[in-house]
């Protein structure tokens, strides 16, 4: 630590320099803050409420729906406790920008998802409410709304029967998701299957469904369940995919790209990028400083000495700037979710985000540090003051 | 008085591509301790050579040389590295301060390398910077200062640990007639008040003037020798 005012006035021996080094640093890190938050917006966010549920949908794609009676023969399998079904709304509350997460969902949805919360008088509500909906508490702070307010979501896909494509909703409920819930839960909107299949101008839309949810008596039946569920329909044209929830989830952020290999391309090439630019700065400014350390030498610092101080200015460097970068993610990440209107719901930079964050930054200072460093080391006094 | 350098049949050759170069050879001298010497000599006759094995900078091709009972020859680099830490005080030509750092911060330098504490080391930095008479200037930067001054911060530097031996490399070679007599006048101090040995390279003979002794080298060779 005697050494710290040392490194950090030779970091700074270049103002301007050292000022755009750390730019580039910051706007890596700012960049890696905000992808990693939208990887883990895409992943299950490590929900462990749903280990004990099931998610079935069409084995070929999950837009494709499924047979409404396949309910009564999967509720037969040995393991099954419930089963629920869903749709998908797509819905879009006043302006094109406010997407809103929106289901249509069977009467016993709320006994399979136990982590959406809901007071009994409001569950009572919603259970007695045709035109019923209950939100996710986020979603209600997002656009204001309270409990008897009536809330028109039009729909991407489902016209009404008199063609009308608003969707008119009775707000009964707003749900708090419990401990452990996955990550969006809170920004969710659910209403009667029923009022959809009755009011849809798709007629079909009363005999099918999106995907069932499935509650399994014992977690550790999971994988019996799936393949006696999928049994069900094997050689029929609508074949069934039955996984656990949480490969449902990715397979579902799939539709979109493999978001986790497409954040590590992106990074991959912003921190080979910035490895070879802060690398070469590094590299020029010991050598610049050839002399110094030569002195530094001269006095009696040790050749460990020397490379231990050029490698701590490498990994303060990426520290410095890192930690302004993804401490702006941290900023700047609520601000872009809430500019998405509901189309990305990126979660906050998490522990594990900093952590990695730091990890990279001290990998990466001691990788531009290390060559620089290992020269000063092995610097020789005479010649170095000689100017050879 | 005892002696306090003792070099026998020094030699250093150097190897330059394929060509070796012998810049010292048979080299055989004792300086004593307190004593004040000036190495003198035409350019490429090895003065820098010697004063370098002797401030344990670089070792010798054959030959032993001796400082207060080490034979710092023998000494690997790390152990010579502590050896310059603990014994040798440096002033180079063209004073070779820390740009970045403050006179006082480039005085402190060398006592980071001891156990002293934070306020110990700032209190020895300005004790030493006041005998060079440069207490006001402490927290100059070195841009800040002339050429005089910044001669002086490298000397506080060079004695602040209180080493045994000053090896000053031609401290007078950037420095106008004025400054340059202010800075020997301040060796001569060290040397007559202080007690400190030094060893100095100078192409001047009126720097020579203030030292006790000058050695004349030529082709790595001492020629000739004259006290003052």
């Amino acid at each position: 630590m005697k050494y710290l005012h040392l490194i950090w006035a030779a970091l700074f021996r270049r103002k301007a320099r050292t000022f755009f080094t750390l730019v580039s640093i910051l706007a890596a890190f700012l960049l890696f803050g905000m992808l990693d938050a939208t990887r883990a917006a895409f992943s299950s966010g490590g929900s462990v409420v749903g280990v004990d549920r099931l998610i079935t949908t069409s084995r070929y794609s999950i837009i494709q729906s499924l047979p409404a009676s396949l309910a009564t023969r999967m509720q037969a399998v040995p393991g099954v406790k419930t089963v629920g079904y869903a749709n998908w709304f797509g819905g879009i509350y006043q302006d094109p920008k406010n997407f809103v997460l929106s289901f249509a969902v069977s009467d016993n949805y709320l006994d399979i998802y136990h982590e959406i919360v809901l007071p009994p008088e409001q569950r009572k509500a919603f259970e007695s409410t045709r035109t019923g909906a209950i939100v996710g508490e986020a979603l209600a702070k997002r656009f204001g709304w309270k409990v008897g307010d009536k809330i028109p979501l039009q729909s991407t896909i489902f016209p009404q029967r008199n063609g009308d494509k608003t969707w008119p909703f009775d707000l009964v409920g707003i749900y708090t998701p419990a401990k452990g819930a996955a990550n969006g839960t809170d920004q969710q909107f659910f209403f009667h299957h029923k009022y959809f299949e009755d009011a849809n101008a798709f007629q079909s839309v009363g005999t099918t469904v999106g995907w069932y949810a499935v509650q399994l008596t014992s977690a550790d039946k999971a994988d019996a369940v799936a393949k006696a569920i999928d049994a069900l329909s094997a050689n029929s044209d609508h074949e069934t995919k039955t996984q656990t929830e949480q490969a449902f989830n990715a397979s579902f952020a799939k539709q979109l790209g493999d978001i986790g290999l497409i954040v590590s391309a992106i990074m991959g090439a912003v921190f080979f990028t910035l490895i070879l630019l802060t690398g070469n700065t590094m590299a020029q400014a010991v050598r610049e400083r050839t002399n110094e350390l030569a002195v530094l030498k001269t006095i009696g610092f040790s050749s460990g000495s020397v490379l231990g101080m050029v490698l701590a200015e490498g990994m303060l460097l990426l520290l410095l700037g890192g930690v302004i970068g993804l401490g702006l993610a941290g900023v700047i990440v609520p601000i872009v979710a809430k500019g998405s209107g509901g189309m990305l719901n990126l979660p906050p930079i998490g522990v594990q985000t900093w952590v990695l964050g730091l990890v990279l930054m001290l990998a990466i200072g001691a990788l531009v540090g290390a060559l620089p460093a290992i020269r000063a080391m092995r610097l020789n006094i005479v010649d170095a003051l000689a100017g050879r | 008085m005892a002696t306090l350098i003792d070099i026998q049949d020094l030699s250093k050759v150097y190897e330059r591509g394929r060509q070796k170069v012998e810049v010292l050879h048979g080299v055989n001298l004792k300086i004593e301790e307190g004593d004040f010497l000036a190495l003198m000599g035409p350019s490429g006759s090895g003065k820098t050579t010697l004063l370098n094995l002797i401030g344990g900078l670089d070792t010798p091709t054959g030959g032993s040389i001796t400082v207060a009972g080490d034979r710092i020859d023998r000494l690997g680099s790390g152990a010579l590295a502590k050896w310059r830490a603990a014994h040798v005080g440096f002033v180079f030509q063209f004073y070779n301060l820390m740009p970045m750092l403050t006179a006082q911060r480039n005085v402190e330098l060398p006592l980071l390398l001891t156990k002293l504490s934070g306020a110990q080391r700032k209190k020895n930095a300005s004790v030493a910077l006041q005998l060079v008479g440069l207490a006001d200037r402490a927290t100059h930067k070195p841009s800040e200062l002339s050429g005089g001054q910044q001669q002086r911060v490298a000397i506080a530097r060079a004695i602040v640990s209180d080493p045994t031996l000053l090896v000053c490399d031609e401290p007078t070679g950037d420095l106008d007639r004025q400054s340059a007599e202010e800075i020997l006048g301040l060796l001569r101090e060290l040397n007559r008040e202080h007690g400190k040995t030094i060893v100095m390279v100078t192409h001047d003979p009126k720097a020579a003037e203030y030292a006790n002794h000058t050695l004349h080298l030529d082709k790595g060779t001492l020629v000739e020798q004259a006290v003052a």
